[in-house]
């Protein structure tokens, strides 16, 4: 089985993020990482690989992005995959979900996988959305916010939470699955594997290596447009107490609750 | 002319999601004023009065794909997709939850439609929908319009209210061809409730406790607080997707909605799909050591500082002013 895990480059959760008003796009300026979410995918496609049952014979990291995104592919390849494909064209700077499904899906084909893994979002906004887009366009089964994931033959039994508890589905291969951050706890990756990521495969891909339509990605190919960016309505700011003295800080909250007859 | 298509989603017994018919007010009302009609799609064996129920929302017409199951996006992406081009809609509208996302993810691509997700707000800008959605853990609110159509929008939960208008729906059944691949993903088992059966919609008073509870056994403190004060216990989804805490006392995007009197939220980070179950709650208290947790933009109170120092003692404290 060849396992595709489609990662992405997003500003460290540290970083005070900010629209540039010139563009209406995120600036993607500042401190860079491995969008965390999708480190439990990586993880998923390791335990996949290690649980035996059906043997895996590659983990491919894919990623879309300007140049700066192979650092989020060189750690996707320390936590565990055997190369990268790194999708990276100025045509498609400023694409929205329904471009940026279409790309992916584009390099993906290119790979021919058995089994699709993401994480559920992305740290920087897409949420949920890019795994069923990429799925319809490949014309494989999917389903996200997967918390379980059990393999058989061609097929996997899926775990997640829906509207009204738990489902179990199952989906033949090949198949897109999104992973929640509940399906497992990440692993570190050791200095080995830091070292010796760099030193791994890497394939660099244009829109015309892959197939890729100019027309209907980047800014132009888009199908959503900011018009404008707003403050939200504002809301008074809530009271902070800081933790010094907790016998202090107990009495100061019993007050507060007393005082909106809440106690 | 512009039809606003919905998709109403339904439990085993055929009651229709409070999500589901909140999009379906908020398309009659914007297809009012953009110049057409809200419809409904229902899959399923729906009986006739139950589908035209959804006119007594705002449902013009309501499109039955009896042979299309529930609960799987993509076999509704077919119907949806067939409905919108035979009808020439302009746009799809989805409550919410965890299908409207899957089901709008995959008409983007099928349809090769823009698609704006975690909207809280629609208006109308030159006879075009705009839809308002908050970015950036909600710093700033874009407005987003759509090149071409149909559009498709994708709300928050609980971004829109049901509203009952009077009326009745006209039922029109369709049949659908699934796609290959939306056959490949079978339903085992639906809606499955996990650990004990609790209440927690009508309590006035919640305590609500996340990963910053560092284990299941946090959950104690949690009730002995509640438990001075007369409320109840509920959870974020990391917490009970650990097994820490049941289903039933979720709040958030997949879990229950609430608005007590008091929501005091333990360890809780406050990321927008749990803010989306609790932001209504009248006052909102939180604990967290992390001072740039999420929660405290939105909370009355916030109290920085380790919760294992502060809940037994605060406990002990609501229950010396009771009993005093």
């Amino acid at each position: 089985m060849k396992i595709c895990v489609l990662v992405k480059e997003v500003p460290d959760a540290a970083v005070q993020k900010r629209i540039d008003p010139g563009t209406m796009r995120l600036d993607r300026g500042g401190e860079k990482n491995l969008n965390p979410f999708d480190t439990h995918a990586l993880e998923a496609a390791m335990q996949i690989r290690e649980g035996g049952v059906i043997p895996v014979e590659e983990i491919v990291a894919v990623t879309m992005g300007p140049e700066s995104a192979y650092r989020a592919l060189t750690k996707a390849v320390s936590l565990g995959a055997d190369r990268s494909v790194h999708l990276s064209d100025g045509a498609l700077a400023g694409s929205d979900v329904c471009a940026t499904g279409y790309s992916l899906a584009k390099v993906l084909e290119s790979e021919s996988p058995d089994l699709v893994l993401l994480g559920q979002q992305s740290d920087d906004g897409e949420c949920y959305t890019i795994g069923a887009v990429v799925a319809d366009h490949l014309q494989m089964p999917s389903l996200t916010q997967v918390i379980k994931i059990d393999v058989s033959e061609g097929k996997l039994r899926c775990e997640r939470q829906a509207e009204y508890g738990y489902d179990t589905v199952e989906v033949e291969l090949p198949a897109v699955i999104s992973v929640g951050d509940a399906i497992n706890e990440p692993r570190y990756p050791s200095l080995k594997a830091i070292m010796g990521a760099k030193k791994k495969p890497k394939d660099e891909k244009s829109i015309g290596d892959v197939g890729i339509d100019a027309g209907m990605v980047g800014a132009d190919g888009s199908k959503t447009t900011v018009i404008a960016l707003n403050p939200p309505p504002p809301k008074e700011a809530g009271e902070i107490i800081e933790d010094e003295d907790t016998n202090e800080t107990v009495e100061k909250i019993v007050a507060w609750l007393d005082e909106r007859k809440l106690i | 002319m512009a039809g606003i298509l919905v998709y109403a989603l339904h439990d085993d017994e055929g009651n229709f999601n409070k999500n589901s018919l909140g999009a379906i007010s908020e398309a009659a009302k914007l297809a009012g004023e953009v110049g057409g009609d809200a419809a409904a799609l229902v899959v399923g064996d729906i009986a006739d009065d139950a589908c035209a129920s959804l006119g007594n929302y705002g449902a013009a017409k309501v499109y039955r794909a009896k042979s299309v199951p529930e609960g799987l996006a993509q076999p509704i992406v077919d119907a949806m997709a067939k409905v919108i081009q035979d009808n020439g809609l302009s746009y799809a509208l989805f409550g919410g939850g965890l299908l409207g996302f899957e089901i709008g993810a995959g008409l983007t691509a099928r349809l090769n439609a823009g698609v704006t997700m975690e909207v809280t707000a629609v208006k109308v800008q030159d006879g075009k929908l705009v839809a308002e959605r908050p970015i950036l853990q909600d710093s700033q609110i874009a407005d987003v319009g759509y090149v071409g159509e149909p559009g498709i929008i994708i709300s928050r939960l609980n971004a829109f209210d049901a509203k009952e208008s009077g009326g009745s729906a006209e039922v029109i059944d369709i049949e659908v061809e699934l796609s290959a691949w939306s056959t490949k993903a079978t339903m085992v088992q639906r809606g499955e409730q996990r650990g004990a059966d609790v209440n927690i919609e009508d309590a006035d008073i919640l305590v609500g406790g996340g990963r910053g509870l560092g284990a299941a056994e946090g959950f104690k403190m949690c009730e002995e607080l509640a438990d001075s004060m007369g409320g109840a216990v509920a959870a974020t989804r990391a917490v009970v997707d650990a097994g820490w805490y049941p289903y039933a006392a979720q709040i958030g995007q997949t879990g229950k909605t609430v608005a007590p009197k008091l929501y005091l939220a333990a360890g809780v980070s406050g990321a927008i799909q749990h803010k989306v179950g609790m932001q209504n709650s009248e006052n909102i208290l939180a604990i967290n050591k992390d001072p740039n947790a999420p929660i405290f933009e939105f909370s009355d109170l916030g109290v920085v500082g380790d919760l294992h120092k502060i809940v037994p003692k605060l406990t002990e404290a609501i229950k010396a002013k009771k009993g005093g």
